[in-house]
């Protein structure tokens, strides 16, 4: 595996997509078995702690390369990029880069978008097939293989949730069967989810190629129909 | 008033700012990084045509906003959010006295909004209150990713704000409009969760909470909330220019927030000086759910544009409309049951 395919294993925890798929990957080189990154983000101000989330991914997804012995991972133009680098570099932990401002790691943050992920997952879904003119189905199993039914396996994955083909596919974002007299709500919920998630990274394209102009502006193809 | 096609609308402009974001006014790095952060909503999200420079974008003059409001904009009232920032610049960015000094020349013109912050504690419940006496503050705009020294923002739940927001109840504030920002106190959690409202909301039944940029990013979040708190309303600001650049996910925003919510409950908004109303009012009454969407979100009637363009903010702050210019306050029905609970909860 090469340096930008392992960065591509890295996501934007809130936009659940691949920093390098996004253009927050500015630069990198190889020197030996040393590897340089640096990551750039659409405004000067977007959260911290998500930006630390993707600064760490990228440094350990390089480490974990075996011909990579060491490797500066960076973020630029970022308010809070000097504290994020020391961090990362440092090893201190999300605690250790803002010793004043977090009171613990981020996995309940990560696991919170996890479960949003999953659900804008469910509505493609239901969405696709719905445009099929097919009702949903108990189990997995019953799916038809299509990138629909492979991004919702991720993220199920993701969250620890059954992906055996027995599994019922109405499950909440907790794994817990979602009852039929609740399933209308749940999936229109869902579809709030997907709209937020899609229309945040939209907009996210939109303001890094407005302020690093050689990335593309996306087009509106808003549609629901992604994927 | 904007007039089009026989249709006549009162406008109401629910968030603008009379900001210095001036190099001189900027008192580090940080203050530089927003009003660039800002200029670049602004470059990414406008028409060319209405494209500034950054130097025109840094400060505006009375000329220029009574202009680009009143004279060309088609506002007949546009109310101040103040976002002091002292932390950022020097004189503050746009507080609650800058917005005051227009608004007293052009008194029939502009609401003032004030603000507070909770962590001022005791001797800020007083300035709230000689600033209350002093611009008749109906509303308040709540900035919960405000720096202030060590601190790097707040939240609503916070006991110091259960203080502010009796104080505000006591006074008849009642809009209290709340915009999310980026960092906040744990950093650890997501800084733009809404959850908070939801708290404030119950607690405090006879107060309004507007949620400015109608919970964007967590638009989901928003929606669910204002489903179940009568109490809750989405702030169109920076919502609306996607109205130009992204129409059907515009559309998808509008018919999630009249699916969960109800026409009723939603402001226009231009947040001048990120964008000018006129191309805003005009793109807005033009609009119209896409001919292929219109199943799944229905269509947008002139009379619902009305309420969201003026008419539910009049509302909110007792601003006499026009004759001929309203439609009739019925409470909207959606037909089928919105979200999880009833419109008013038992």
């Amino acid at each position: 595996m090469n340096v930008l395919a392992a960065l591509g294993t890295v996501r934007d925890p809130e936009l659940d997509e691949p920093i390098t798929e996004l253009g927050f990957v500015s630069e990198w080189s190889v020197d030996g078995g040393h590897v340089t990154v640096r990551l750039r983000l659409p405004t000067y101000f977007c959260a911290p702690n998500f930006a630390y989330l993707m600064v760490a991914d990228a440094h350990d997804a390089v480490l974990a390369l075996p011909w990579v012995t060491s490797a500066d991972v960076r973020l630029e133009d970022h308010f809070a990029a000097e504290a994020i680098n020391a961090g990362v570099a440092g090893e201190t932990g999300f605690v250790g880069a803002f010793p004043e401002q977090a009171v613990e790691e981020l996995t309940e943050l990560r696991m919170t978008f996890k479960r949003k992920a999953y659900l804008a997952s469910l509505d493609r879904l239901a969405r696709k097939l719905d445009r099929a003119g097919k009702p949903l189905p108990d189990t997995l199993g019953e799916l038809t293989d299509c990138a629909e039914r492979t991004g919702l396996l991720r993220r199920r994955a993701d969250l620890g949730l059954p992906c055996d083909d027995d599994a019922p596919l109405l499950l909440d974002e907790y794994g817990k069967p979602i009852p039929i007299a609740q399933s209308a709500l749940k999936l229109r919920f869902a579809r709030a989810v997907r709209v937020s998630v899609d229309g945040n990274a939209a907009f996210c394209r939109g303001l890094l190629s407005t302020r690093y102009p050689r990335s593309a502006q996306p087009a509106d193809t808003y549609a629901g129909d992604r994927g | 008033m904007y007039e089009k096609d026989g249709e006549r609308y009162f406008i109401v402009d629910s968030h603008i700012h009379a900001w210095d974001g001036r190099p001189s006014n900027q008192a580090n790095r940080y203050g530089e990084g927003f009003i660039n952060c800002f200029y670049d909503y602004h470059r990414n999200l406008s028409p060319e045509s209405e494209l500034w420079s950054l130097k025109e974008f840094w400060q505006q003059s009375e000329e220029r906003i009574m202009h680009d409001l009143f004279e060309v904009g088609y506002v007949d009232k546009a109310i101040f959010q103040p976002t002091y920032l002292t932390d950022f610049f020097v004189n503050g960015f746009n507080t609650t006295e800058q917005d005051g000094a227009l608004a007293e020349k052009h008194p029939d013109r502009f609401i003032v909004n004030g603000s507070w912050d909770p962590r001022d504690g005791e001797a800020g419940l007083d300035r709230l209150e000689e600033l209350a006496a002093r611009w008749s503050l109906k509303g308040i705009k709540l900035y919960t990713a405000e720096w202030k020294g060590e601190s790097k923002g707040w939240k609503l739940s916070d006991p110091w704000s259960y203080r502010y927001l009796e104080k505000c109840q006591e006074l008849g504030i009642r809009n209290i409009h709340v915009h999310k920002g980026p960092t906040i106190y744990p950093l650890n959690r997501d800084a733009f969760d809404v959850a908070d409202v939801d708290d404030v909301a119950s607690a405090f039944p006879d107060l309004r909470f507007i949620v400015e940029h109608v919970g964007l990013p967590r638009l989901e979040d928003f929606c669910w909330i204002a489903t179940q708190e009568p109490n809750v309303y989405g702030g169109l600001a920076v919502a609306m220019p996607f109205i130009h650049s992204r129409p059907r996910y515009f559309a998808q925003i509008i018919g999630e927030l009249l699916y969960w919510l109800d026409e009723n409950r939603i402001t226009f908004a231009s947040d001048y000086a990120i964008w000018t109303p006129k191309w805003l009012v005009e793109s807005f009454v033009d609009f119209q759910i896409p001919e292929d969407m219109q199943g799944e979100l229905g269509t947008l009637t002139p009379d619902v544009k009305r309420k969201i363009l003026g008419l539910n903010a009049a509302r909110l702050y007792d601003i006499e409309v026009p004759p001929g210019l309203d439609v009739p306050n019925e409470p909207a029905d959606s037909g089928e049951a919105v979200g999880s609970a009833p419109k008013v909860p038992a």
